[in-house]
């Protein structure tokens, strides 16, 4: 009787965990650093916190979606190098025009990719991979490997400048998370995407449009990497193909996994994610502040990823 | 009626086969045949012997990451566990020959064995928990070198050294080492339980199970081999490089999982072979010698043509499947 309860017990607090973990987590850092560490209390820091989440945010929302469809992304962060690639060739005819061919070019990487899925029905790893690695080496050509210092006064202001005191890549990514929310509560296409994630099989015998669905998400996550290029090399004040997006979709992944979206699709959590590039980025920001070095903050994370992974599964498996 | 209709179809399919199976090799004889004739300075003894040099630490690497493919997995930690070797093999070096091999590879066997530990017990996703080995590798590593800032250097007149530098019959030694790697690796899948069972899992993990295979124990054991040998192609590297270099090793997983790939091995698990492993790390290192010999292309060209001949390996894999499966 007692041992029954007790398991009940168990399994809502691990359910409990698997829905609210992330939130906890946050919560529990930010009072952390609020006591233990200096300085942490201020609007400054808070804004540095929040614009150094926001391009790995971005990301980790398209990413989100394509896990939700039991796929994956690795090609997230050679998107953010061509997008980089291409801003300081097309800056002479406008900023506007700079990031709207940015963003057309993560649309196609998204097409490439969702066509080798959902038609050639080539595993998205693998889909992905490819463009990974020929990805970073084409925005390379078209940069001719070099760095390049960007002056226009209008595009940098989307990394640096503030709208009401919030900061423009804070705003963006706030405004694209609401929109993916919206996007996976409210419209069809997101309970077509849930569903082809849950069973592709049982959706395509319910006449879903499967192939549809999946290059669509695909299209989302390059066309989101393609604005965090844009925003990293705002920030930069310069476009350098062969740093920007470096392992983005490591953090990326490991943001939308913690955030308690399951890799096995079926579900997607927007709110989550969010949540979760907040925590890696304050996990950092908290080993930086208290003089621990980067190995050990690499350490934790991989901890951090194999504890939140660990109980994603226990309430998968119930 | 039907036997003169289904002949044609069963031999397509056959041919079919054999493309999936030999189409890399098929490749790699045209292609070294081509730039033989293409470029003065390639059929050199030289530029051979560099290039089965160069491509025989990735080889190291990749005939782990065979294993693990076909039994269903992917191991992601395999740069990171290379870079990790090479530095301890480096920092061990200075107390002699058996420690710099010996070190690194406890080490590197650990961490597999904690991948394989977490997979098989736990249920987890192999590439998640692969992931977070990726990062603590690397964190250990950056560690163990004061934040990357240390490069532990091999003293010259170390025994060490002839692991990766020495020659027999003018070929470098780690081609030998690697051409005996692959010939236990090709007899440990092919003529053993243990590599009939990784099929297995590859092919039906539940079957398997209800069949009484020791499913954990072979996933424990496929893991920390992987760990292993790209700890021991760190070490190669190590001795070939005379220090612990530690910005090696990054992105190295992803070629090593394209190499498997390419050379026919299929990524849903359950078939592939070492050999073919062996042709797609050749082939790898045909493309990097080949745009080398151009020398005018921009270098960066390599990846660029790494990815897209992974797809079009891939596209034409995935073509032939469904051709066969008609």
């Amino acid at each position: 009787m007692s041992s029954a309860t007790l398991t009940r017990d168990r399994a809502k607090v691990t359910a409990w965990l698997q829905n609210y973990g992330v939130y906890l987590a946050v919560v529990v850092l930010l009072l952390f650093n609020v006591v233990f560490t200096e300085n942490f209390l201020s609007a400054a820091n808070f804004r540095t916190q929040l614009v150094q989440a926001a391009p790995v945010c971005i990301v980790a929302l398209g990413m989100a979606l394509v896990i939700g469809t039991e796929g994956i992304d690795l090609s997230v962060g050679s998107v953010m190098a061509i997008s980089a690639a291409l801003i300081p060739l097309y800056l002479g005819a406008g900023p506007l025009t700079a990031i709207i061919v940015a963003v057309i070019a993560g649309v196609v990487s998204g097409l490439f990719s969702g066509y080798l899925v959902a038609y050639l029905g080539i595993q998205p790893i693998i889909a992905t991979l490819a463009l990974l690695v020929g990805g970073r080496g084409l925005a390379l050509v078209i940069a001719h490997g070099q760095l390049v210092q960007l002056h226009s006064q209008e595009f940098l202001e989307l990394g640096t400048g503030d709208l009401l005191g919030v900061p423009i890549m804070v705003i963006v990514a706030g405004v694209l998370a609401v929109l993916a929310g919206l996007v996976v509560q409210r419209t069809t296409f997101g309970r077509h995407l849930v569903a082809v994630g849950g069973n592709r099989a049982a959706s395509t015998l319910a006449g879903l449009p499967v192939k549809r669905v999946l290059i669509s998400v695909y299209v989302i996550s390059g066309a989101l990497a393609a604005v965090a290029g844009v925003l990293a090399t705002s920030r930069l004040a310069a476009s350098d193909p062969s740093d920007v997006g470096l392992l983005m979709e490591l953090s990326a992944i490991t943001a939308v996994v913690v955030g308690g979206t399951p890799l096995t699709g079926g579900r997607v959590r927007v709110l989550g994610t969010v949540f979760g590039a907040l925590l890696m980025q304050l996990v950092q920001a908290t080993l930086i502040k208290h003089n621990l070095p980067d190995s050990t903050a690499q350490m934790v994370q991989a901890a951090i990823i194999v504890v939140a992974v660990y109980v994603a599964r226990e309430r998968s498996s119930r | 009626m039907t036997a003169t209709t289904s002949q044609p179809t069963a031999r397509n399919a056959a041919f079919a086969g054999v493309l999936q199976r030999q189409g890399a090799a098929v490749v790699l004889v045209l292609g070294v045949a081509a730039s033989w004739f293409a470029f003065p300075h390639f059929g050199t003894a030289d530029n051979l012997r560099s290039l089965v040099l160069q491509g025989s630490f990735l080889a190291v690497i990749a005939l782990g990451m065979t294993f693990v493919i076909i039994s269903g997995g992917i191991d992601l930690s395999v740069g990171s566990n290379y870079a990790l070797g090479g530095v301890l093999a480096a920092y061990g070096a200075q107390y002699g020959l058996v420690v710099a091999i010996v070190l690194p590879l406890a080490v590197c066997s650990l961490i597999g064995l904690v991948n394989g530990v977490l997979i098989a017990r736990t249920g987890m996703a192999p590439f998640i928990v692969t992931l977070a080995s990726l990062l603590f590798a690397r964190g250990l590593l950056l560690a163990l070198t004061s934040e990357g800032a240390t490069t532990y250097k091999v003293d010259p007149g170390s025994a060490f050294l002839w692991l990766g530098q020495g020659t027999i019959f003018g070929i470098g030694v780690p081609v030998y080492i690697t051409l005996v790697l692959f010939a236990l690796g090709g007899l440990l899948l092919r003529r053993t339980r243990f590599g009939q069972s990784v099929f297995a899992i590859g092919g039906a993990e539940q079957s398997a199970l209800l069949m009484g295979l020791p499913v954990a124990r072979t996933k424990i054991s496929l893991y920390t081999l992987s760990g292993a040998l790209a700890g021991f192609a760190g070490v190669l590297t190590a001795a070939y490089l005379q220090s612990g270099v530690t910005v090696i090793g990054v992105g190295t997983e992803l070629d090593a999982i394209s190499v498997v790939v390419i050379g026919g091995t299929l990524l849903t698990g359950g078939a592939g072979t070492i050999i073919g492993t062996l042709v797609g790390v050749l082939l790898r290192t045909l493309i990097q010698n080949v745009i080398n010999q151009i020398g005018t292309l921009d270098s960066n060209y390599q990846t660029v043509v790494s990815g897209a001949f992974l797809l079009v390996v891939v596209v034409i894999q995935r073509l032939l499947a469904r051709s066969r499966t008609r």
